[in-house]
């Protein structure tokens, strides 16, 4: 297993496929709703996505984001829009006949069926001869390691063996076409990473086009090519990992992923490079390096993240991006400190600093009053 | 106080178990007794089980009622896994919990109205049909298969609401069409369910007395049939012989079925 990912394919390319222009989407996902009686789990939604990607739908628990993998696969019907794979509309075409495979939250390993066996079952309804079957079910046991436990039954496996298996199941029929439910969520940590750079190394050789459904903010960081940012059924953005990150569109996305300050604010004045924002909550204005499309006045968020603010005892310029306040709690977590601090307005925020020195003595500490300061391109205003 | 109450519960306990098995243990042990008289006891002895097989009437009893057993688990299973496959795969539809009722009710149904009700049944069937001519084996056959259908819907169904439908959905994403997702995936996991079924099924129908009385023809007798007729003219030492070895049948068939059963939970925690 290489600890590293090879270079990908995509991440060689001077422009990633998503972002030209005239790229034909595999997967086209197009006003997709599913309702459950009175309940819509997915509502509206429409989305693209390329050969070769891994993409990532990111979401809370009745975010949605299972029941749009369940009606890739097939498991479900949509109750209005439609799926088109490869320029092939799905609708009425049923799981078993789908260029699609998935592979299960909860493995879903035939109970009484070998490892080589469930492996094999997939290339057996194909109605391949069983030198091939047996062929490509060694190859791609051998691909994660575990070729020597092949005549055994899942319950002798440990968690992460199992879940190599069926990763093994769900890839062995070569599918244009990979869905993975919570891949890594039953694996304790260490395994978890392990495993994500194994999955892109895999994604990479086979050239399988992968949707990964989960949760877990850093894995879809770690993983994806893009994210679809999911809540209440509706896609709430869809971007490169580093633009869900630095730019949020709105208040959902940016306290989900990561962890965000917000000053709640009217602007005052806005330019096409800039706009300058008033906030109750801290002491100087608030000036941002990017225009709104918004009316004056409007009642608007700036979003800071916490590693994006200086913390300092030395006094400085208050006018702009800049505010004082006391530590009311520190946290040494290692390779960095995490400081809570209350401003004059009350409100508490949340900076880290990492430890670059060794150094205890002059470290900040409870009720030190500090000054705070940030750059105009660390923030983002949010209408939304 | 607390080990007072751990003897009183054993006490308590041990005096259930002597009120269970009192009597089957007295019976199996006098089936080896050496006197004619019941009673009596006159040394240990195989006398009665020689005298048993030499028994024509008793000998051709036990081969009808072997028969019929067999013949109704094995069409109770197969209807009963339908009927349980069914009820706990059919989306909820108006009526659905009637159904289930109906299916069931044959469990908790006195038997005398169940034979009754047949009996009427293959009377009027033969007045208007000429089908089944007359009552014996295929009358018994079909009224055991009715009530012990009921059992294996149950068993059946109890399983299947507790298999991981990902399992299903994983075979068909896989390729697995309806009907081979059915006998490659589906059969062999309620497979445990359906052969303890089986066995339940084979020993209620060995089992039973009223149902058979009622729809029984001439010449037909079961087992325990007989055994009631030879017991109002008093019990021989002969009839405890019989008796012991279908407690055997009957034990064996049992504890099969629940090491069956137990054995399948092995199964259901693999994906958890």
């Amino acid at each position: 297993m290489s600890a590293f990912p090879n270079t990908s394919t995509v991440q060689t390319q001077s422009v990633p496929t998503w972002r030209q222009k005239d790229a034909k989407p595999f997967v086209q996902i197009e006003q997709i709703t599913k309702q459950f009686g009175q309940f819509t789990a997915v509502n509206s939604v429409s989305l693209d996505i390329y050969r070769n990607e891994l993409f990532c739908l990111l979401g809370g628990s009745g975010s949605g984001k299972s029941t749009l993998l369940r009606m890739l696969a097939g498991f479900e019907e949509p109750t209005s829009g439609r799926i088109l794979i490869d320029g092939v509309d799905m609708t009425g075409i049923p799981p078993w006949e789908r260029p699609v495979n998935m592979m299960f939250q909860s493995y879903a390993l035939f109970p009484h069926l070998s490892v080589e066996a469930n492996v094999a079952f997939g290339l057996k309804r194909e109605g391949l001869k069983s030198a091939e079957v047996n062929k490509r079910v060694a190859e791609i046991l051998g691909m994660v390691q575990l070729g020597h436990l092949a005549k055994r039954k899942p319950h002798m496996l440990s968690g992460g063996q199992r879940q190599r298996v069926a990763l093994a199941r769900s890839l062995v029929k070569r599918p244009k076409l990979l869905l993975l439910d919570e891949p890594l969520g039953a694996l304790d940590k260490k395994l978890r990473e392990e495993t994500q750079f194994e999955l892109m190394r895999l994604q990479d050789e086979l050239g399988i086009t992968f949707i990964v459904v989960t949760h877990d903010q850093e894995e879809a960081m770690t993983l994806a090519t893009r994210i679809g940012v999911m809540n209440n059924g509706d896609i709430v953005q869809t971007a490169e990992p580093h633009e869900v990150y630095e730019y949020p569109q709105n208040r959902f996305v940016a306290e989900f992923i990561g962890n965000v300050n917000l000053f709640d604010g009217t602007v005052m004045d806005e330019e096409r490079d800039s706009t300058t924002i008033r906030s109750s909550d801290i002491d100087g204005l608030l000036k941002v390096d990017h225009g709104i499309s918004g009316a004056p006045n409007q009642n608007v968020s700036v979003a800071i993240r916490p590693e994006k603010i200086r913390i300092s005892r030395e006094p400085i310029d208050l006018a702009v991006n800049a505010t004082t306040g006391v530590i009311s709690d520190v946290a040494y977590m290692g390779s960095q400190s995490i400081f809570k601090v209350r401003l004059n307005s009350g409100k508490e925020i949340r900076i880290t600093q990492p430890n670059v020195s060794r150094e205890m003595g002059n470290r900040l500490t409870w009720e030190d009053r500090v000054f705070l300061s940030w750059g105009a391109d660390s923030c983002v205003v949010l209408v939304a | 106080m607390k080990q007072g109450s751990s003897v009183a519960l054993k006490v308590m306990a041990g005096a259930g178990f002597v009120f269970l098995y009192a009597p089957i243990i007295a019976l199996i042990v006098y089936s080896f007794n050496e006197s004619k008289l019941v009673t009596v006891w006159g040394g240990w002895s195989l006398k009665w089980y020689v005298e048993l097989f030499r028994n024509e009437q008793i000998m051709s009893a036990a081969w009808v009622s072997l028969k019929i057993a067999f013949i109704s688990a094995t069409l109770a299973s197969v209807l009963g896994t339908l009927a349980g496959f069914v009820l706990s795969r059919m989306r909820k539809f108006a009526g659905k919990a009637m159904l289930t009722g109906w299916v069931t009710a044959p469990l908790v149904m006195p038997e005398v109205i169940t034979g009754l009700s047949l009996l009427l049944l293959f009377v009027s069937l033969e007045n208007m049909f000429g089908w089944p001519a007359g009552r014996g084996v295929t009358t018994i056959v079909i009224a055991h298969t009715t009530f012990c259908l009921a059992y294996v819907a149950v068993v059946v169904q109890s399983r299947l609401a507790s298999l991981d439908e990902t399992l299903e959905e994983a075979a068909m994403d896989l390729g697995a069409k309806p009907i081979s997702l059915f006998f490659l995936i589906t059969l062999p996991l309620i497979a445990p369910a359906i052969i303890s079924g089986w066995l339940l099924s084979f020993t209620l129908s060995l089992d039973d007395l009223v149902i058979a009385s009622f729809v029984s023809g001439p010449g037909n007798s079961t087992l325990p049939m007989v055994i009631f007729s030879k017991v109002r003219l008093g019990v021989t030492p002969e009839v405890n012989a019989l008796a012991t070895l279908m407690i055997v049948t009957v034990s064996i068939a049992v504890i099969a079925a629940i090491v069956i059963m137990h054995r399948q939970n092995r199964f259901k925690d693999t994906n958890k």
